[in-house]
């Protein structure tokens, strides 16, 4: 195997992720398969090619700026709504820094 | 009135000869959706205060004499990945069961505007990740036309609906193929309409350079008006297109004799047999319509499927970072501290593909493994949009199967994630370059599963694949 449970834990402490001791192990499983897998784009030549970060197509000269102007934001009320744990105008969270 | 068999057209007649008032038709229409949703679980939630005030405001509009607009009264369906004010919008993931949007995405404002009817959101697979809608936190969707297999996905609930009646129109998502492979396993339109052509603010971000809103209907002309209503240049989207919209039904009345159309070798290999029957009896349709049809090659098709899963997956994870705790979503009990509330609301929340394809996407963004992968992947992406822009270069369209297979059985495929991604492979080569694409219905295998044929054009031409579309619905209804 080319991905590691090693590799696996690394991963999910980079992407906020608690896993269960079973899922490191699927998914150790599953992110060598799929891996292997995508190897085969070794097999197409790209020298030379840029890299293509989002669709390109003929446009318009017009810039896609929108107008500066002002818009009236949503508010801290209707912003806090869906909170888990608002509190005095805020999101709150666990302590940060201990004392 | 027939509400499962409604067409755009009888209700507007209907309305303005005064059959029934919209009023009447909102309720029928969600009293018959209520009433059938259990045999697919299409919708996760009605929304009949809004589509009553809706309606109540197309009859004010008749009443005064005026045009009452082009979706008057039409009921449509929403993926529950599009945000709806003060109606609950989950993604099909327990981390927003209870999320209830400030603000309604851009389709959904132009919708109303046309006088649609916003009847319910529909199932979904979590964050629009999957291709069989049995990744929905609250619980998959069956296929109206064979209750033990997928709809497909990830806008199979959407798919469901429009095929089983429950609504007139739809709106999916499409990232990799969500709306054209749930539409080709339910035998019904579904179109990805040029990267760019609708806004997606207040589309739920999945893989932002690939994500699209498209129409899902029962015929390519309704699909066309639905797209019509949602086109155009959104200042609240920085990537919507500012090229002009032309008239997408009036272009669908032209001619396809002599139109170029190209049949790619590599999309026609890995076929079931019967699909690969169905597909070369629908080029044998087009051919009769006159249609110049020549085989053509895009090289680069049998690395799409890698490319894409590291696209789309590299963006999706830093998409879902802001699924923490602290905003939208619930919020784990076990947050002692800061890193274990994030952790712990991740873990807890997400369901398996999310989480999979977030490691996946996390793991080829990593630090060593950047250039390997995510560059790599960009470049083989130019490498696909370049073998549509020669293939554009000598037809006008191309035509292709949507997917190898017909609906599979549920639970068929969900323990095995390489074979359900390969299953989006026509799909997501369309994706990638941007370009509309559409899967139109050709026919049914011998045990009724619906297989749709594919059309793809180049950029903002889709007056050209609705005119082909639209052609090959009425070769086939003779």
């Amino acid at each position: 195997m080319k991905i590691t449970e090693k590799d696996v834990r690394y991963v999910a402490e980079l992407a906020n992720l608690s896993l269960t001791d079973a899922e490191v192990q699927k998914f150790q499983a599953d992110l060598d398969e799929i891996l292997g897998y995508v190897e085969r784009l070794n097999e197409i030549d790209t020298a030379g090619v840029e890299p293509m970060a989002q669709v390109l197509y003929a446009a318009g000269g017009k810039d896609t700026w929108r107008a500066d102007r002002e818009v009236p934001p949503i508010g801290a009320e209707i912003a806090l709504a869906n909170a888990p744990q608002p509190g005095a105008g805020y999101f709150k969270v666990p302590k940060v820094i201990e004392r | 009135m027939d509400i499962p068999s409604l067409t755009i057209g009888q209700i507007r007649d209907g309305l303005l000869a005064r059959r029934f008032s919209a009023v009447e038709l909102a309720r029928e229409s969600l009293r018959f959706a209520e009433a059938h949703n259990s045999a697919t679980n299409a919708y996760l939630r009605f929304s009949p205060e809004r589509a009553l005030g809706a309606a109540a405001h197309v009859d004010e509009k008749i009443a005064r004499g005026e045009d009452p607009g082009p979706l008057a009264a039409v009921p449509v369906a929403v993926k529950d990945v599009i945000v709806t004010k003060n109606v609950v919008t989950t993604c099909g993931s327990k981390l927003l069961a209870n999320y209830v949007p400030p603000y309604d995405a851009t389709a959904i404002v132009r919708l109303e505007k046309a006088g649609a009817l916003i009847l319910g959101k529909t199932n979904c697979d979590e964050f629009a990740m999957g291709s069989s809608t049995e990744n929905s936190a609250f619980g998959p969707v069956r296929n109206p036309l064979a209750p033990d297999r997928v709809p497909g996905g990830s806008s199979g609930g959407s798919a469901a609906a429009v095929a089983q009646g429950t609504a007139v129109l739809a709106l999916g998502s499409d990232t990799g193929g969500s709306i054209r492979q749930p539409a080709s396993f339910c035998g019904i339109v579904g179109v990805t309409p040029t990267y760019g052509r609708v806004s997606r603010y207040g589309l739920t971000a999945f893989a932002s350079s690939l994500d699209h809103i498209g129409p899902m209907a029962r015929s390519a002309g309704e699909a066309a008006v639905l797209l019509q209503a949602i086109a155009g240049r959104d200042p609240m989207d920085a990537t919507s297109a500012e090229a002009p919209v032309p008239d997408y039904t009036e272009s669908m009345h032209g001619n396809v004799q002599g139109l170029k159309l190209g049949l790619p070798r590599e999309y026609l290999k890995d076929l079931t047999s019967e699909t690969g029957d169905l597909i070369s009896a629908a080029v044998a349709t087009l051919r009769k319509l006159g249609c110049d049809i020549r085989e053509i090659n895009l090289p680069a098709t049998d690395y799409a499927v890698g490319c894409y899963y590291i696209i789309a997956t590299a963006e999706a994870s830093s998409n879902l970072a802001r699924y923490d705790g602290v905003r939208y979503t619930s919020r784990s009990a076990a947050s002692g501290t800061l890193s274990e509330m994030y952790r712990n609301t991740r873990g807890e929340g997400f369901g398996a593909e999310c989480k999979r394809r977030i490691m996946l996407g996390t793991y080829v963004l990593s630090a060593g493994y950047y250039d390997a992968y995510y560059l790599k992947a960009q470049k083989v992406r130019a490498l696909i949009a370049r073998d549509f822009a020669r293939a554009f270069a000598e037809v006008d369209a191309i035509v292709a199967p949507v997917s190898p297979f017909p609906a599979f059985r549920l639970g068929e495929k969900i323990d095995d994630p390489l074979a359900m991604y390969l299953s989006d492979i026509y799909t997501i080569t369309g994706s990638l370059a941007g370009i509309p694409c559409m899967s139109v219905p050709c026919g049914c295998t011998a045990a009724g599963l619906p297989v749709g044929m594919q059309i793809l054009a180049n950029h903002f031409d889709e007056p050209t694949m609705f005119r082909l579309a639209d052609a090959f619905e009425r070769a086939r209804a003779n």
